[in-house]
């Protein structure tokens, strides 16, 4: 049973000049987006800066409307809603089933507030007693494995990392459905990235959470995804079980996206793809494949014909028109 | 954390307990209290603001009595000590004739010593508005009508200098505390509308707000002080004051509240609390506000000393505030006269309050806006 399906998503941003603000143009920011996430899955949606995986992700939980297209959510078995569609008053009551993960530990965190007036606040403005928030709190800071002490303290008190698990315990505090992590690990050093992967396996192990994980390379989301959505200027290019595609990409920008990932045996380090050009610009998409002019396998086709993603093998679907041909090179 | 485990701690331990644990207020009041001119400067404004609520019991005199024979006495200051030692007292005044103008001009008499005391009985007042009482701080024992303590001298009609610059100090500064807090209270609401909802209205109050504040304030001032009906009492006139200076202060406190919304509304935390299903007046008052909180009251206290001046300035120019109502403005009207000031030059002493206290809010403004928010 799917928790979320995502259908032909499309959030264009209007661009307004003169004085009379006339739309002279649209950033489509996310471009007819579709995908699944099963439940206790956890789906990777991964692409460089500006190509719409915020977006994507801040449309699910309705921080932005979608222009156009379906987000049909289970919030319990046998109940689906379309949450692009939604009134914001049938919205409230949903919002628990659905919470956020934050890539800025310092902004995500109020200040003013003490870490355990933080945590509470969704138990809070859902309505559950004070008595029981207080024990909620205690568990859910046991469950990021911070100490019940961190509870009276503010938040300029703790290390990015530390935050982070703050954050983590507030998304998880009323039991959510579904998890949207927005590059959850970017803004960490990598040590400490290392501990907040470690914990969000442990807690997918244990609660069995169905989870958005965006993040902006694919170091990260190996071993924490089942499958991966690759995502360029607004549109998924490619996405298969997470194994699968770093074994063996077929489209040529999971390729340049792979060779990105550092490699810690030098020995096994393979040959160097470099991406040449910047990221095309959303408002003014290049015709044909988006990814063309950085392609270093673009044939005149690519240039005029924009390629749909198609099945290509179990579970895989691809949207490149030579991913039949092409060899690409994976990592181990 | 309980108090038996800090007082179990070494002292970097408790220092670190202490700051995880403490409030935004109170990590704002620590950065605060670095801030060495910001520390004085507060010091200053609550000497000024304990003047202004103890004016009449500082004053030495009746600040409306005139009496023409002690007009221009130059400052005195007070004597203390004598032959016998220890006795505080001033000069009484003697009338001496001018040999060329034949006038009558009164003047310090060293012969005639008239004892100072603490607490002493003078005018009748109302203390905090409230108590009748007629003791001052300090006053003359025995002595004639004439006679009195010039601290600052006295001005054409013969009224001491130093109390009614007492007296103008109250009025002065809580002219400026009420424009303010009506400013505040415009701004907070309409900057707040501003931010909040976006869109035209946004777009409107902000072309409201540019157009206010292209006028130059003089002008305008004038225009409206000039259609205060004469008949209208000083009450009244002090009241249309605070509104007149209060319609441009809005303002800048508007344009600060709003941009805070702005950033505040993108604030991942506001967002979290957004998609937590809070509802928009709990997202306000309790995520928003005491976030901003800080910079509104930075701002005021920067807002403050404007209003201060622009009261001033307008009593200065005839416009503002009328006899016999008090103002620092109003004193330093009896220097505008270049010939009487050639005479008594310490009539341009109420100068003296208006730069400090101007100065004090300004420095205090910096400080508290620098310990609001490190990063701007």
């Amino acid at each position: 049973m799917n928790v979320l399906e995502v259908e032909d998503l499309r959030k264009h941003f209007p661009i307004r000049a003169g004085l009379l603000r006339r739309e002279v143009g649209r950033v489509r920011a996310v471009d007819g987006v579709s995908f699944q996430i099963a439940a206790g899955e956890t789906l990777a949606l991964v692409g460089e800066s500006g190509c719409g995986k915020t977006t994507v992700s801040r449309c699910i939980l309705r921080a932005q409307r979608a222009t156009s297209g379906a987000i049909r959510f289970a919030p319990e078995a046998g109940r689906v809603v379309d949450l692009a569609s939604l009134p914001k008053r049938e919205l409230r009551p949903l919002r628990r089933h659905m919470q956020m993960i934050f890539q800025d530990p310092y902004s995500s965190l109020n200040p003013r507030m003490m870490v355990g007036d933080i945590i509470a606040e969704p138990l809070k403005v859902n309505g559950v007693p004070a008595a029981e928030r207080q024990a909620r709190v205690l568990e859910l800071l046991e469950l990021v494995q911070m100490p019940p002490g961190a509870r009276t303290r503010f938040p300029h008190a703790f290390s990015g990392g530390q935050r982070q698990r703050i954050g983590i315990a507030r998304a998880l505090a009323l039991n959510p459905r579904l998890v949207v992590a927005d590059e959850p690990v970017s803004a960490l050093d990598v040590s400490v990235q290392a501990q907040i992967i470690n914990l969000l396996l442990d807690l997918q192990d244990r609660l069995g959470l169905s989870m958005l994980f965006v993040a902006h390379d694919l170091s990260v989301v190996r071993h924490v995804s089942d499958r991966v959505a690759v995502m360029y200027v607004g549109r998924i290019v490619e996405v298969a079980p997470t194994d699968a595609l770093y074994r063996t990409p077929r489209h040529p920008y999971t390729e340049t996206l792979l060779a990105a990932v550092p490699a810690p045996d030098p020995a096994r380090r393979g040959r160097r793809i470099a991406v040449t050009g910047e990221v095309a610009d959303p408002a003014h998409p290049p015709p044909g494949c988006a990814f063309h002019p950085r392609c270093p396998h673009a044939v005149e086709r690519c240039r005029t014909e924009r390629p749909e993603l198609t099945e290509a093998g179990a579970g895989r679907w691809v949207s490149c028109h030579r991913a039949a041909e092409l060899d690409l090179m994976g990592v181990r | 954390m309980s108090a038996t485990t800090i007082a179990a701690l070494p002292d970097g331990a408790v220092a670190e307990a202490r700051f995880a644990q403490a409030t935004q207020l109170q990590l704002t009041w620590w950065r605060f209290r670095r801030h060495k001119l910001a520390m004085v400067s507060l010091v200053v404004v609550a000497l000024f603001y304990s003047v202004a609520v103890f004016a009449d019991f500082l004053a030495t005199s009746d600040p409306h009595a005139t009496d023409a024979r002690r007009s221009f006495i130059p400052p005195q200051g007070i004597h203390l000590f004598d032959d016998s030692g220890f006795n505080p007292h001033v000069y009484g005044l003697r009338g001496v004739r001018d040999p060329r103008s034949f006038k009558l001009a009164y003047t310090p008499d060293p012969a005639r010593k008239l004892p100072v005391r603490l607490f002493a009985q003078g005018y009748s007042y109302h203390l905090f508005g409230l108590f009748e009482t007629d003791i001052h701080l300090l006053g003359l024992e025995g002595g004639a009508r004439t006679d009195g303590i010039f601290l600052l001298g006295t001005d054409q009609l013969g009224r001491d200098l130093f109390s009614r610059m007492m007296v103008a100090t109250r009025v002065s500064l809580s002219i400026g505390l009420a424009g303010v807090a009506l400013s505040l209270l415009l701004g907070v609401l309409l900057g707040g509308i501003s931010g909040l909802y976006g869109g035209w209205v946004d777009t409107l109050i902000q072309r409201v707000i540019e157009v206010l504040r292209s006028i130059p304030t003089i002008p305008l001032w004038m225009g409206l002080a000039a259609a205060l009906p004469n008949t209208w009492s000083v009450t009244q006139v002090y009241l249309a004051i605070t509104v007149i200076i209060s319609l441009i202060g809005w303002t800048e406190l508007a344009r600060v509240v709003r941009g805070r919304f702005l950033s505040l509304r993108e604030e991942d935390f506001v967002v979290a609390a957004e998609l937590a299903g809070a509802s928009q007046m709990r997202i306000i008052f309790r995520h928003m506000l005491p976030s901003f909180a800080s910079h509104v009251i930075a701002a005021v206290s920067l807002a403050l000393p404007a209003m201060i001046v622009s009261e001033t300035s307008l009593s200065f120019l005839g416009l503002g505030l009328r006899p016999p109502a008090v103002s620092w403005g109003i004193l330093l009207q009896d220097a505008q006269n270049i010939q009487v000031l050639s005479g008594a030059p310490w009539l341009l002493s109420a100068a003296v309050p208006v730069t400090l206290v101007i100065l004090a809010f300004n420095f205090l403004g910096d400080g508290l806006r620098d310990a609001a928010d490190p990063y701007g």
